[in-house]
This record gives structure tokens, sequence and C-alpha cells, in this order.
């Protein structure tokens, strides 16, 4: 399948959006070329604000354009979207459940090349410990561009997390989006492997060579973070022989964590093996590929395999 | 436009009033900030019985809006909040208990009148310029007045919406600076010196002016003139004293967030009774 952009849907989404509700303004820290929040920008300038390289203000202004019913998305890089301004998502958006929707951009190591600063370890883990806040991580350029529509919708903060490079497609571009549950993405008897953002394209790949070798392997993408589809989490590891958790994060209170915590208090017929695959407790780093930091960071198909081997071993 | 002598002596008997209101809610052993209460307490009056858009209903959509960004000083808006109907005298003595409406800081889902939450500080600012242009979005002419302390100025965020709002020429947010010069453990000069305000203010691109903030037909004069400023927001620097009324309390850090003791309560009590009939 063709490669397409999580951050052109973010844009193209966003300005779908003005186009249907009036309401919706869209905020940026002068990261709106890259996030492409400027698509919104260039067709609705009354409805954007260019707030400058100032994030804690751009989302405390966000609450405020929240509490004149507007649904204010704001948008920058990852980093810069959930741990610089935590205090202000916590305080002014998150307390008083507003119509905020952020939009933590290049998340994970798919800022390449900027290494450390700019590369989002810690996001999901940090929005997600965040009472009131949901937590959305698209797989490809289609379920971005559902979540983005469905986020404005819901009623609340929201913070998705999206991909900086062009990544293949893995979702029906034509099936409902249905926020809040994980989607089975290939069956398999031994193993399951619960992935979210570009790791379930990675899952996938990991589950073909598993096949290969005669070990059926499930791919569960779970897009919604928090609230965790608890039912559907337990309902995949029943009767697996292990699990991995996939994701482009710190296994330290992101994915993996919520899925060991639904699995944990699950009957004892779901209670398998769980082995977390994600930046394992330690920042990011330069490179001069994404692919080059994905092997470094054992990201690829190969390293999921051998891991959904060892689960169920 | 200028007030008749009735007008300041009705709004000093209203002021106070309220700062009775604020003794009454932290009585002897009951923490409570009655330093930056009191401080910004005068200023509160004028707002919210004479220069502000008021309703009835807390939640008209014609009103104005006041954010405590200095939100630990929410006790001030309580006190003002019972005179207009949006809490109970019950609800005032049960501030900040488990089953009382009145929080320690401003919570929109708990009390009616409170616009925001606030009390981290540094936010409300912020929060005040996205009321200020998502209203004119809709254009609407309501008005968003932002209170903030001289110690909140330390907050750079403070600095960030300064600078946006000015950008985005938001006319219709007035920011009230509540210069009690004392923040909460000493002053302010020795904390951290926040240097000369209304210079800061105007570089960043504000109308600015200084007033005393316990004088209420300066007090009055300068709504006024933000109002009548346009392009650009204001940024009123009223010069305050941290504990006004309550003479033990006075410039004194100590009375920040601190319980009365039965001597020091009575005496608030005598001097509230004094105001009301200077007043």
């Amino acid at each position: 399948m063709s490669n397409m952009n999580m951050r052109k849907a973010y844009g193209e989404a966003l300005l779908e959006l003005g186009r249907e509700n009036g309401r919706v303004v869209a905020l940026e820290a002068d990261l709106g070329k890259s996030t492409m929040s400027n698509l919104f920008g260039g067709e609705f300038p009354d409805r954007y604000f260019q707030m400058g390289i100032a994030e804690a203000n751009m989302i405390s202004t966000a609450a405020g354009l929240a509490l004149t019913g507007h649904v204010a998305f704001a948008s920058t890089f990852a980093v810069f979207a959930s741990g610089r301004p935590y205090d202000q998502i916590r305080s002014s958006v998150a307390i008083p459940r507003l119509n905020v929707k952020i939009c933590g951009s290049s998340a994970g190591l798919s800022d390449f090349g900027d290494g450390k600063t700019h590369q989002s370890v810690d996001d999901i883990a940090l929005m997600r410990v965040l009472p009131n806040m949901k937590v959305l991580s698209p797989a490809d350029y289609w379920e971005t561009k559902k979540m983005v529509k469905a986020m404005a919708a819901i009623d609340g903060p929201c913070y998705i997390r999206v991909n900086r490079n062009d990544v293949p497609s893995v979702t029906d571009p034509d099936a409902p989006f249905e926020f809040g549950k994980v989607q089975m993405m290939r069956d398999g008897a031994d193993a399951v492997i619960f992935a979210t953002g570009f790791m379930v394209h990675q899952s996938l790949e990991a589950a073909k060579l598993l096949a290969a070798e005669g070990i059926g392997a499930k791919v569960v993408n779970v897009g919604t973070i928090k609230p965790l589809d608890v039912e559907g989490v337990i309902a995949a590891a029943k009767g697996m022989k292990g699990a991995v958790t996939v994701e482009e994060a710190s296994v330290i209170g992101g994915l993996g964590s919520a899925v060991c915590e639904a699995l944990a208090a699950g009957p004892a017929d779901s209670r398998v093996r769980v082995l977390r695959m994600g930046i394992q407790d330690r920042f990011g780093t330069s490179a001069q590929r994404y692919e080059e930091l994905l092997e470094a960071y054992g990201l690829t198909p190969a390293d999921i395999a051998a891991k959904a081997k060892e689960a169920i071993a | 436009m200028s007030y008749s002598e009735q007008e300041i002596r009705d709004l000093r008997r209203i002021a106070a009033t309220l700062r009775g209101n604020l003794i009454e809610m932290i009585p002897p052993g009951k923490v409570g900030h009655l330093g930056g209460s009191s401080s910004i307490m005068d200023v509160v009056a004028a707002l919210y019985f004479r220069h502000m858009k008021v309703f009835a209903d807390p939640k008209d959509a014609r009103r104005d809006r006041c954010v405590f960004s200095k939100g630990h000083a929410v006790l001030a808006q309580y006190a003002a909040f019972a005179e207009l109907g949006y809490v109970t005298r019950e609800d005032l003595h049960r501030v900040k208990t488990l089953d009382g409406t009145l929080q320690g800081h401003p919570d929109m889902d708990h009390t009616p009148g409170i616009e925001a939450v606030t009390g981290s500080l540094g936010q409300g600012l912020s929060v005040s310029l996205g009321m200020a242009l998502g209203l004119r979005l809709d254009g609407d002419d309501a008005r968003v007045f932002c209170v903030i302390g001289d110690g909140e100025l330390d907050e750079g965020q403070i600095w960030e919406a300064a600078m946006a709002a000015a950008a985005y020429g938001a006319d219709n947010l007035v920011a009230i600076v509540d210069s009690n010069k004392v923040q909460a453990t000493d002053a302010t000069e020795k904390v951290l010196p926040v240097g000369r305000l209304k210079q800061k203010w105007e570089a960043f691109g504000w109308n600015a002016v200084e007033i005393d903030g316990h004088d209420f037909a300066q007090i009055l004069d300068a709504l006024d003139a933000a109002k009548a400023c346009k392009g650009r927001p204001t940024a009123i620097i009223a010069d305050t004293v941290k504990g006004k009324g309550f003479d033990f309390a006075e410039g004194k850090a100590a009375y920040h967030n601190a319980a009365m003791n039965e001597e020091e309560y009575a005496r608030a009590v005598e001097l509230v009774k004094k105001m009301k009939e200077e007043a």
C-alpha cells in the first residue's frame, strides 16, 4: 500500500472540520507548516491563532476559547504539546474538562534527525495519567483522519499523537471508526500483539514472519489508549500463549502498562505473559533515517517476531 | 465619566460588607488567604457592583467575565457572590470543606460565578485572552477582566500572554495587577523584584495605567479608560496594601495564608463594623 502522512491527515481533517463546524478554531506554536494546521489557517484566518513559540500560553488560551463555546484544536510537536505545557493542560484544560483537542505531532522517534529533545518518549504516559483526558494514537493516515473528526464530536479534552513520516496505510479507509474500541487486524492462535501507531504496521509485518514459521500471531490495533477497551483487550488475550505490546514510546506508563493493568485484573484465561516493547526507559537520539532508529531501538518486524516467540516460549 | 460622592460611598459600603463576608469565611483557627483577598477587595467591589455587566443568572450570556488568575484570593470573589446571590451564607461558612461548594481555588464546576479553573499561577491571563478572542470571534461585546498578583508576575506565562494579547489587539481584555507588594514568603521586592510595572506592560504593547487600588474614583476611572481604549488591551496596576482594612495583617507576608486567633478575629470584626459605619 502507498505511504501516506498522518500530519497531512491531521491538517486535512482539521480543514474539513473547519468547513463543517463554525465553532472549530485552531491554535499553533510556530510549527503549523509541520503539523499542517496551516491548511486550516489558510482558509480560516480569523479562526486560526498563531501563538508563537509559547506553548503554555497556547494551551491556556485554547482553554479560554473553549470556555466561550469553541472547539479548540492546538498542535505542535508532541514533546511541546504534552510535557512542556503539562500543568497548563492539567489545570486549565483537564480539571474543567474543556473542549481542547491537543495534537502532538512528530511523535515518538519519528522526528529522527532532531534527537532527544524533539523525540517524545513520554507523551502517552503523561497524557494517560491525567484524569478526564482521552489519548488517541492512530495507525495510519486514514485512522488519523477519522480520529481527528471524532475528537471534535467527543465532549472534553483529547490528546492525539501522530507520526512525522510517510507510513504505509494499514486500515480500511471505508470502515467506520469506533472510538474507544480495539481493532483486530489479523487473527492468530498462538500470540497476541497489541500495537499502536506506526507499530501496527510493524506488527503486521512481524505476523507474516511468524506465519512463515508456523506461528499464528493475532495483531490488535489499540488506537484509543485511554479509555482503554478493557473488554476488547481481555477478549483478544483469551486463550493465547503469550502477548506482546508494541509502541513508539516509553514502555513505562503507555500502551504496555495499560494492557498489563487490564490483563492483570482480568479473568485467569486471559492473564497471559506480556512482554512490553517500546522505548526502554531511555531518551531518543539523532539518526539520518527513521529506519535506522527503529532498528537501534528494537522496533523492526524481526524484533517484534522474536519477542512474540519469547512470549509464547 | 465622573462619579458622585454618593456612588463612591455606596461602593465603600459594599466593600465593607465584602470584607465582613471575607472574615466570616475564616473564623478563628481556619486558614485562609486573608492578605491577598483584602488587597483586591475594593477592585472587586467596583467590578461586580458597578463596572461589569453582571446578572442574577451567573451564566447569563451577556455577562462580562472576571477571572482570578491569582486564584488563592478567590475568597474575595466568594464574598461578592454572596451579595449577588450566587452562593449562600451557609456556603460561605463551608468554604474549603468536603461537602462545600466553595473550593480553595476557583473551580467553575463547583461555584456559580467562577469562570474557569485557576490557581496554578500564571495561567489566568492566557485563559482570559482565549475568552476575549472567543467573544470577539462571536461578535459578542462582553469584556474580560483578569486579576493578577504582583508576585504572580514571576510566572513567565503571564508575559507570553501579554505579548499575544497585544499582538491580537485584544481591547476587550483588562488585566488588573493587585500590586500589594508582598507574596507568600516575603516582600515581592525581596523574593524577586518585578521592576517598573507600567513600563513593562507598555513595552509589551499594552495601555497601562497606575492607580491607588483603594481609591474608588481612581478604580472606576481606570476601568472606564480601559473600556475607551481601542486596539490594545489595558493593564491597570493597582497599588494596594496586603491585608487592607485589617491593621494587624496589613503589609505582612505572615497573613498571606493564615488563621486569625480569637483576638485578631475580634479585632477584624470590630474593624469591619467601623468600616460600615464610616462608609
